[in-house]
């Protein structure tokens, strides 16, 4: 038998830390707790009615245990994680298929190691087969197959047709090796074999909880790792879980890259950072101003068509006539005024009373151009540098003369970057003068103001 | 003591220097060689050198790694839970379930909203791609995938097409047409291409530009029209598993996390990662701005969900509790950044205050693993999808005064 140091990693200090791995090691360091002598949960031999049942606890033992031991403050909650730590396999009911747990008097035993769900298990068919044979095979009313086990042993039939006088070989022989243990011993593999085949051919309607991500799956398939045959060869039983052993070697960096991350870190090193105290007081100062407008803090006005069956809310959003509410957002930031197509006409609206509308119309042309196809690109570019930036351009703008210069390097080579400097400083001076003007305006004010005469008529 | 001479059984030229010169034989990598002894012991200093420099390179990239963390710890002078102590705490939340989508066959891998508000997206590991209407919970479309394991999807921002892609290594875009009996797998136009499974896509503010992120560790930009490739993004070392887009009117970055543990915010524009973070214990699964954009949340298979802050170029806060203990498989925020909805491997959704770090709510009824939550573009509702093949819409319906203990049940309609 080998002996498996479970704590050895490998020589870059590693151990396999797969994400299925992570959780099977969570569960099993509970697990332990679990079946510690002084704290864990009492685990006994219950007389009944002719025999003894061997090793077990109750499924309220379980309950009380994970609230008191794992700070968890609902019974709901206690119950929600036993359950999955029993569809997992790491403990089960000794008298159902269905892997859950209860919080009453159901009695419960834990699982041997050499089944833990860490040893990646993969059983076939066959040996499935083998174990639903053998279990025909035991004269026990206890041990009768259920339904579905009947209907699977049916199928492996037809399947193995070929080959089933080979399984039914293998089943006798596992029969007569069980025969010759001692009983007590006897019931308690018994559960654990069956609790086994529980969790990797669950019950129809039970979820099967070896199913993985299919993308974290690939990262899980070590071949000297999983284990198929569950009645072949007996030398390769590991008594410790392999959830501390080594995770294969990482590549080398090469040089390039090293250098490359040098470079990386160095950037960084140079980035400005701000105070966490400065930072705090920003996020809490965004949540407090928009705490108003999320459902999820305060109801919306009328109401919320998912609970209230009524679509007045979208209705009204959709309409050209913006309420109060919205308005008031729009005061918040120039990207308010901009993300909300009303906000961005009544903006245009007002400075084009102004005669100075041709900031924003170059802000929203270059955000136009950039969610062009690229084939549409270079025409684009050109009709917006006659319009706004080539002398003796209709709608002129006013950029700095660093930013004109490299806007004029890029329309050679035109692409959906093109504007991206002069767009920048157009868009700092709307929102230093054009956009206060607006917040300020008389229209703007009236908007605000206006639901209170429209109130009335509004819907 | 033993007489060490080298027998030159040939004299010609070097395979190095081709001087005429007593060669040695060796072997290098397996080939036979034949170097004058000169050449030889060059070879031998140049790998020691070589050695040398990885070396000092390694442990200069390492101190700069060490001195960059002393500097963001500088800037730590107090806990953002602890800035929160002066704000109210949250009450007690009861949420329901308004809509149950029952359709799919198969795990619900991934849902997307439309900006109407109420339909949606979902994709599925049958292959199969349906547009609803959650509101009214019809069906309006289908479209059957040529792979199964559909584990991205996306809505257009005209809700005019949906973009989906995953074991088939590609992303192709739908255009949704009204009428319902055109076949939509007709109109279909393949227009990503990676050499791994696509973990997820997002359209840019148009219809015309999808980002992409695959397993195959890069991120991806393209013009939906021509399928031409953008730009593309390089720094992760393993699956990138999500992405998400800056909600700023002027942004042009994303932030994409992955299997390295790395979370890296990039310039869409010149291709570069200009900030990256790396606290988290294994993979993170999904990636989500803050709504100001100033901050990002990751969920992760270490069973936590951090919050990053690209001001203070820092992790600031920590969402997780011991008895929460499987991996968190998607993040999203409410409207104002005040609710962190997380849907988790254990089948349930916990919703954390992300200002005081406290968890608000957790909410049962899937009965697999929830693989997918977002919330509506207007905030009234979050859509949660599952490993039990259901979508579920779910708001909140009010406060109350008890004990959060007891307001953890989901109910259906």
């Amino acid at each position: 038998m080998a002996k498996n140091n479970s704590l050895h990693p490998n020589s870059n200090g590693e151990t396999d830390d797969s994400p299925n791995m992570l959780v099977y090691r969570k569960m099993e360091d509970v697990i332990a707790r679990m079946q510690d002598e002084k704290n864990g949960i009492p685990i006994r031999t219950v007389k009944s009615f002719l025999s003894k049942i061997p090793s077990v606890f109750s499924g309220s033992d379980i309950v009380q245990w994970l609230l008191k031991n794992l700070c968890i403050e609902d019974q709901v909650e206690a119950l929600h994680l036993g359950t999955l730590m029993a569809a997992h396999g790491y403990f089960f009911p000794i008298s159902d298929h269905v892997l859950t747990l209860k919080d009453d008097g159901t009695f419960y035993r834990f699982q041997t190691p050499y089944f833990w769900p860490s040893n990646c298990w993969e059983p076939e068919n066959t040996d499935y087969a083998v174990y639903l044979c053998k279990r025909t095979m035991q004269n026990k009313a206890r041990l009768e197959l259920a339904d579905y086990e009947a209907e699977s042993l049916a199928r492996l039939q037809r399947a193995f047709a070929r080959k089933w006088e080979f399984i039914f070989m293998q089943a006798e022989a596992q029969a007569k090796v069980d025969k010759k243990r001692d009983k007590i011993e006897r019931k308690i593999l018994d559960s654990q074999e069956r609790a086994f085949w529980d969790v990797h051919r669950p019950v129809p309607g039970c979820v099967n909880t070896t199913e993985v991500d299919i993308k974290k799956s690939s990262r899980m398939k070590n071949p000297h790792k999983t284990r198929k045959s569950v009645y072949g060869l007996q030398n390769d039983i590991r008594s410790h879980s392999p959830t501390h052993t080594p995770a294969p070697e990482a590549k080398q960096p090469t040089e390039e890259e090293l250098r490359e991350q040098i470079k990386f870190w160095q950037a960084q090193l140079d980035r400005h950072r701000l105070k966490m105290s400065k930072v705090a007081e920003s996020l809490l100062s965004y949540t407090e101003q928009y705490s108003d407008y999320d459902p999820f803090l305060s109801t919306p006005d009328p109401s919320n068509p998912w609970i209230s069956d009524d679509t007045t809310l979208w209705e009204m959003e959709a309409s050209k006539e913006p309420g109060q509410t919205r308005v008031r957002r729009w005061g918040f930031g120039i990207d308010e005024v901009l993300k909300d197509p009303v906000g961005r006409e009544q903006f245009l609206k007002f400075l084009e009373s102004e005669f100075s509308s041709e900031n924003l119309r170059f802000w929203l042309a270059v955000q136009e151009l950039k969610r062009r196809p690229i084939r549409e690109v270079p025409t684009r570019v050109q009709e917006i540098w006659e319009e706004f930036l080539a002398p003796g351009a209709p709608s002129a703008i006013n950029v700095d003369s660093k930013s004109y210069d490299k806007t004029t390097q890029n329309i050679k080579d035109p692409g959906r970057y093109a504007f991206e400097d002069a767009q920048e400083h157009i868009y700092k001076l709307m929102k230093s003068d054009s956009y206060s003007r607006f917040i300020r305006s008389s229209a703007y004010q009236e908007l605000l103001q206006a639901k209170k005469k429209k109130s009335k008529n509004l819907f | 003591m033993c007489d060490q001479t080298f027998l030159a059984i040939t004299f010609g030229p070097c395979d190095n220097c081709s001087q005429n010169k007593p060669l040695m034989n060796i072997y290098l990598k397996n080939e036979p060689i034949n170097y004058c002894s000169l050449c030889v012991e060059l070879m031998a200093c140049q790998g020691l050198a070589k050695g040398e420099t990885t070396n000092t390179l390694k442990a200069e990239s390492e101190s700069l790694k060490a001195k960059l963390e002393e500097e963001r710890a500088k800037l730590h002078d107090v806990e953002l839970h602890q800035v929160a102590e002066k704000i109210d705490a949250l009450g007690q939340f009861v949420m329901k379930t308004r809509r149950t989508l029952k359709g799919h066959g198969n795990k619900v891998l991934c849902m997307d909203w439309c900006r109407d508000k109420r339909r949606i997206v979902s994709s599925s590991q049958d292959g199969k791609v349906i547009v609803w209407d959650a509101y009214t919970t019809n069906k309006e479309h289908a479209v059957t995938m040529p792979c199964t394991w559909v584990m991205a999807c996306a809505y257009a921002p005209s809700g005019c097409a949906v973009a989906c892609g995953g074991l088939d290594n590609k992303c192709s875009v739908y255009p949704l047409s009204l009428d319902k009996n055109e076949n939509l797998a007709a109109k279909k136009k393949s227009v990503a291409m990676h050499t791994n499974y696509l973990s997820s896509c997002s359209f840019t503010n148009s219809d015309m530009q999808i980002l992409t992120s695959s397993g195959d560790g890069t991120c991806a930009l393209w013009d939906v029209e021509s399928g031409q490739l953008l730009q593309s993004f390089h720094g992760h070392s393993a699956d990138v598993l999500s992405l998400d887009l800056a909600p700023s009117e002027t942004g042009n970055t994303f932030v994409s996390g992955g299997c390295d543990k790395k979370a890296n915010v990039w310039d869409m524009r010149s291709g570069q990662n200009v900030q990256s973070f790396e606290t988290h214990e294994s993979d993170i699964n999904n990636v989500k701005y803050y709504p100001s954009g100033d901050a990002f949340a990751t969920g992760s298979d270490d069973a936590t969900c951090r919050l990053y802050d690209l001001r203070a170029d820092r992790e600031v806060a920590i969402y997780s509790k011991d008895s929460i203990i499987f991996g968190a498989s998607s993040v999203d925020f409410s409207l104002s950044g005040r609710l962190l909805f997380a849907g988790y491997n254990d089948y349930t959704i916990n919703v954390w205050d992300v200002l005081k770090g406290t968890r608000v709510a957790i909410l049962f009824g899937h009965e697999n693993r929830v693989s997918t939550v977002r919330v509506s573009p207007d905030g009234t509702a979050f859509c949660s999808g599952s490993w039990d093949n259901t979508l579920r819409v779910s708001a909140y319906l009010r406060s109350s005064g008890e004990s959060e203990l007891r307001n953890i049940l989901y109910n259906t309609v």
